[in-house]
């Protein structure tokens, strides 16, 4: 199956948040060699020239580096990957706030139904 | 990447009508292209002109540096948008009348082809369902190492799962510098596979740009471009 793709936004975008998130989520863990252009354009069912734009965008970022005959490998740098993690945490963050926002509820409140949730699983410890 | 498809001033005159008025388009090599436009606009013309079927009024078109003829044909890869296949041949005779026509034919590749897609070599061409047909046209096209490939409508008579098989087909065979021009008009079904869109509609190109160029600057997807951009066209 191609992966799921939202057809309004720039397919790039989209295949670069993926491979972020497959090394976020330890699918591509840190120094694993990533399947060739072609193949994962064949997974994606993309263009080539498209994934090959996208990891090289990947690239020159640092999350991904190529050893000139051997491939593409995701970065050994887990400091980066914690920051990859960290960012994608704050986003779902930044969505979940407008969320409440839009319910009109005030940050103290969230807070206590936060604890309160996340206190089902650890009763003790303060957040 | 070079350019390797090149109109200037490509005009085709049928009476008064003129099915390409002036088209200039410079198409290069390792691109996936989607010929657009609403039918009667001039795309099925433009891929005749190429394959040399019918000649220009005035312009000129030249597929990597030559007018259609003996070197082009060897270049081109052509799907019609016509079933021109003899009914009476098998599958597997066609498949050596093509190995026998272009040396960059690949006959394991056909082979393998219509092996996954369940069409038997053995079986006569007209005891074929039509869109089975239009899949064996698709095979032999895509089973040659082309540098064009110019498809006209490939996905247009087949169902919805084979046309998962069909794009993926196309991905997995072009050669990566080669150019693959697919005309249609569903666009949904494409998009994803191309890089760049040319719309066509009363012979003249509109629109010339990257797919995520379209999507980035206009939020919508290219098939949502397509249908709002010749809504406006019909107000005028």
């Amino acid at each position: 199956m191609p992966w799921d793709l939202d057809s309004k936004r720039s397919i790039y975008g989209q295949i670069i948040e993926r491979i972020k998130s497959r090394i976020v989520t330890g699918t591509y863990p840190p120094g694993e060699k990533l399947p060739s252009v072609r193949d994962l354009a064949e997974e994606a069912g993309v263009n080539p020239n498209t994934m090959q734009r996208a990891l090289s965008e990947l690239e020159r970022t640092g999350v991904i580096y190529s050893q000139r005959t051997s491939g593409r490998f995701v970065t050994e740098d887990e400091n980066m990957i914690r920051n990859l993690k960290e960012a994608a945490a704050e986003e779902v963050v930044e969505t979940f706030l407008e969320k409440i926002r839009e319910l009109g509820l005030d940050i103290q409140t969230v807070l206590s139904m936060i604890q309160k949730s996340a206190g089902g699983e650890d009763n003790e410890r303060n957040i | 990447m070079s350019v390797i498809f090149e109109c200037s001033s490509l005009t085709k005159q049928y009476g008064h009508l003129a099915a390409l008025d002036h088209v200039d388009l410079k198409l290069e090599s390792g691109r996936i292209v989607g010929l657009l436009g609403p039918n009667g606009s001039g795309k099925t013309t433009m891929l005749k002109l190429a394959n040399g079927l019918i000649v220009p009024t005035s312009g000129s078109i030249r597929i990597g540096g030559y007018e259609p003829g003996i070197e082009t044909k060897q270049m081109i890869s052509y799907l019609p948008d016509a079933n021109y296949l003899p009914d009476w041949m098998k599958v597997e005779t066609l498949v050596s009348f093509f190995g026998d026509f272009y040396p960059d034919f690949r006959r394991e590749r056909a082979m393998e082809m219509l092996n996954s897609l369940n069409i038997s070599p053995a079986a006569p061409l007209k005891t074929l369902s039509k869109g089975t047909k239009e899949k064996v046209q698709l095979i032999l096209a895509m089973s040659r190492e082309a540098k064009v490939y110019l498809l006209d409508e490939p996905i247009g008579g087949v169902d919805p799962a084979a046309r998962d098989y069909i794009l993926e087909t196309i991905l997995r065979n072009y050669s990566e510098d080669a150019l693959v021009l697919i005309s249609t008009h569903l666009i949904a079904d494409v998009e994803r596979l191309l890089d760049e869109v040319v719309f066509i509609n009363s012979g003249k190109i509109m629109i010339h740009r990257t797919v995520d160029d379209i999507r980035d600057s206009e939020q919508k997807s290219v098939d949502e471009y397509f249908r709002e951009v010749f809504r406006c066209w019909e107000n005028y």
